[in-house]
């Protein structure tokens, strides 16, 4: 059935005919206007800024909309290290993003803690508090990874679907929203993570 | 336009046209949020929450009440300010036209500045200027 129909899709384009379907036209539209929140947290934000200006133009994927308040904003950048004073914070303003909102983890301090993992006061990644839907490594990234990033975001939108049992949380009306923040307490972050949305790969020898 | 077509247009009724041109935009300004609705209830569940629907968005959690009193004295201060910032505005023409006016004017523009220097000795006999 699928695949019939994209062969017909494709034996009506070679007769300059378009098609589409409601879901491909309602992602076309998000993953073009993804507006980022104007937040910054170490060097890669300069690098963040440099994406967004003329040389590198994030304007081309339509995403140079950065949003000052996070009720607009679907995309949150954590753009370098989180430290554990900050990770409350970071957490308050994805929870304070409407749905549907996504998250990229920008260079090694967002991922793990990077060149700082063993501080007394650094987050080893973000993933541990909320969903990061894509990673970039680097320290910093270039403004090329960011764009790459981003693209691959808007892949990962394109290809979300909009109703059955696989289509994404913000869609499910059980799902959650809002996610737990953590408490700066006497002995750094409480809970350490939260188990829900943090699973570590395992190694299995 | 021809002259017959211009003179039926001033002698039709002017009103439907502008009540087209309401329900049109009408219909630009809820037609949107009808169906941001409508997708809402039949795609994406809406899901409040305490911290999404918290007053404060910039990530840290607002401390103490709104509800607080602020000094209201300097608001003489900006009172009394305006009123010679006025003055100021009418004591220029009043030195570029000095030479050239008549008694009469001289003494209403004296009159003028008095009844504000007199407001400025009630001011400050009134403590307004010392600030506590």
């Amino acid at each position: 059935m699928e695949e019939n129909l994209q062969q017909l899709k494709t034996e009506l384009s070679k007769h300059g005919i378009f098609t589409t379907t409601f879901e491909e036209l309602y992602n076309w539209g998000r993953k073009n206007s993804v507006w980022p929140l104007t937040f910054g947290l170490a060097c890669c934000a300069i690098e963040m800024i440099a994406t967004t200006m003329a040389r590198y133009d994030l304007a081309r994927f339509g995403a140079e909309v950065f949003r000052a308040s996070p009720r607009q904003a679907d995309l949150i950048i954590v753009s370098g290290t989180v430290t554990k004073k900050m990770a409350p914070q970071v957490v308050r303003l994805y929870n304070q993003m409407p749905e549907p909102k996504y998250v990229i983890a920008m260079g090694a301090c967002a991922i793990s803690g990077g060149p700082f993992r063993n501080g007394y006061n650094v987050l080893k990644g973000i993933d541990r508090y909320i969903p990061v839907d894509v990673h970039i490594p680097g320290c910093p990234p270039r403004p090329e990874a960011l764009i790459d990033a981003f693209m691959t975001l808007q892949k990962k939108i394109a290809a979300q679907q909009l109703t059955g049992e696989d289509r994404p949380r913000h869609l499910h009306p059980e799902l959650p929203s809002e996610f737990p923040v953590p408490d700066y307490g006497e002995h750094g972050l409480e809970p350490t993570v939260n188990a829900e949305v943090w699973n570590p790969l395992k190694v299995i020898q | 336009m021809n002259p017959v077509t211009s003179s039926a247009m001033l002698t039709a009724d002017p009103w439907p046209p502008i009540v087209a041109l309401l329900i049109g935009a009408l219909l630009f300004g809820l037609a949107p949020l009808m169906l941001a609705r409508l997708w809402a209830w039949k795609f994406s569940p809406a899901k409040p929450g305490k911290q999404k629907n918290a007053i404060y968005e910039c990530g840290l959690e607002s401390t103490g009440d709104a509800w607080i009193q602020f000094k209201a004295s300097y608001y003489l201060y900006a009172i009394i300010f305006l009123i010679f910032d006025v003055e100021a505005v009418f004591l220029l023409p009043f030195a570029v036209a000095f030479t050239g006016l008549s008694v009469g004017a001289c003494v209403a523009m004296l009159v003028f500045l008095l009844l504000l220097v007199e407001g400025l000795v009630w001011a400050c006999r009134k403590g307004v200027l010392t600030w506590s």
